[in-house]
């Protein structure tokens, strides 16, 4: 399935958990010290450095680009250190989070409230999802060095369906599937 | 005595982490491909063929094969007969880190000050250096660049002498059933029983340079590698936590003699990004 950014209440009802998608288009980059920055941003009423209504959010800290390429190796990092800030940007209209690994229990209720999808990415395929991404720059917290601000461009980027608004999860279901006694 | 120049140390550092974040050992890319041929999981079989699409990408040294190019892990084997020259020995291995990291464009992923400030080193230093003194007059060093999803999957359980091999199982089983998607399986599964607290973390990270397809010297430790490994692939979790027969590669476990009332077990997940380099001068 592919998917353009950004992400339109309609296309989002259209996902379901454990659907393969491709993703075309913006999505900005934010890991630890850039949500903290962000949420701590919200806590004294001031505006985000990006509108995240209708965007994607991909969890990464890239390595280092080398001279002639767009950026470094680029997969995801463990999305469960995010979720202490994600359910306050899902609450101001951000409507996709692409990582790796578990989301507890409060932040999959805050996608099914705020109609949010969380997608996840192949950790460890860093080097062949860099080749999806077009074009990529630093939009704030540049001190941050790996963990600043940034906006990517990307084509085709894959990624699979992991918990949808409708409570459906992917880890679950999988290894329902799959375990033996 | 043998003299080895600390500038010599820190070359081969800096060239060891470049390659460790390069090239993927043999073993490993085997156990990968193996992992594809029984995987029936569609999307374990596909998880598993951009693995190895990654492998051959990183292999022609522009792209790392993870973002994360870890911390330093470095285990050091310095003959008694040696004498480092020019230098200290665990100042050259950060100065190598620091040069490997710097000129191979890898993540400088250290933070110098961990519950507050949390400010990037910035040249990938200190690295973690464990050191033993052994017979000879060589010296072994081996770089482990170990990615955080992973490590923080750890679990240390002072288990009691009671609990016994069964408790063991479930101690582990039961670590890599709650770390489930989060550490990037496939991975290898390190474990170290007995000893100290201290040290049964380290035997489990230790373990974690043995190639994937060997097994312990020991018959009952290996038997307890392959029950272990089987009990970890019946989760169903599977490559990237999405369901599948493949959730390990390898459980590999160290053991060490220990108090009697003690019976420490350590739990060290590595990636299937399973780094590392080493040579000996």
């Amino acid at each position: 399935m592919k998917l353009t950014t950004p992400l339109t209440d309609e296309s989002i009802a259209n996902l379901k958990a454990g659907d393969r998608v491709e993703i075309t288009g913006t999505i900005y980059v934010a890991r630890d010290a850039a949500h903290k920055r962000m949420v701590e941003t919200l806590d004294r009423g001031e505006p985000l450095p990006v509108d995240v209504r209708g965007q994607i959010v991909y969890y990464m800290g890239p390595s280092p680009t080398k001279p002639g390429q767009v950026i470094g190796s680029a997969g995801p990092t463990t999305s469960g250190r995010m979720d202490r800030y994600a359910p306050r940007l899902m609450e101001i209209g951000l409507k996709g989070m692409i990582g790796k690994g578990l989301r507890i229990p409060p932040v999959k209720d805050a996608m099914k409230k705020f109609k949010a999808v969380y997608f996840a990415a192949t950790g460890g395929a860093a080097a062949l999802i860099s080749q999806r991404i077009k074009k990529a720059k630093v939009i704030a917290y540049e001190e941050l060095g790996a963990e600043a601000l940034q906006e990517l461009q990307v084509e085709d980027f894959p990624v699979i369906v992991v918990n949808d608004i409708y409570g459906g999860d992917a880890y679950e279901d999988g290894k329902k599937q799959y375990a033996r006694n | 005595m043998r003299e080895i120049q600390a500038s010599q140390i820190t070359e081969t550092i800096a060239r060891l982490a470049i390659e460790a974040n390069h090239y993927l050992g043999e073993d490993v890319v085997a156990a990968l491909q193996n992992a594809r041929a029984v995987e029936e999981s569609p999307q374990g079989k596909e998880v598993l063929d951009q693995l190895l699409k990654n492998v051959e990408i990183a292999k022609q040294g522009t792209f790392p094969l993870c973002q994360d190019t870890g911390v330093a892990v470095i285990a050091v084997e310095l003959g008694q007969e040696v004498h480092i020259v020019g230098g200290e020995l665990n100042q050259a291995i950060h100065d190598g880190v620091k040069k490997g990291y710097a000129e191979g464009f890898l993540r400088k992923s250290m933070v110098g000050q961990p519950f507050s400030s949390r400010k990037n080193t910035k040249d990938n230093t200190p690295a973690m250096i464990h050191t033993d003194i052994v017979p000879g007059d060589k010296l072994h060093i081996t770089i482990m660049p170990k990615g955080g999803g992973c490590e923080n999957m750890s679990a240390l359980g002072m288990l009691k002498p009671a609990d016994g091999r069964q408790g063991v199982i479930d101690f582990v089983v039961s670590t890599i059933d709650k770390a489930g998607s989060n550490p990037c399986p496939p991975t290898i599964v390190g474990v170290g029983i007995g000893g100290s607290a201290d040290q049964a973390m380290w035997l489990a990270k230790k373990s974690l340079l043995r190639p994937v397809g060997e097994y312990n010297p020991d018959e009952e430790t290996a038997a307890l590698e392959n029950e272990l490994l089987e009990k970890i692939n019946n989760l169903g979790i599977g490559p990237m936590g999405l369901g599948g027969r493949i959730t390990s590669l390898a459980a590999n476990v160290l053991v060490a003699p220990c108090h009697i009332a003690s019976m420490p077990v350590g739990v060290n997940v590595q990636c299937h990004s399973a780094r590392y380099k080493e040579a000996v001068l």
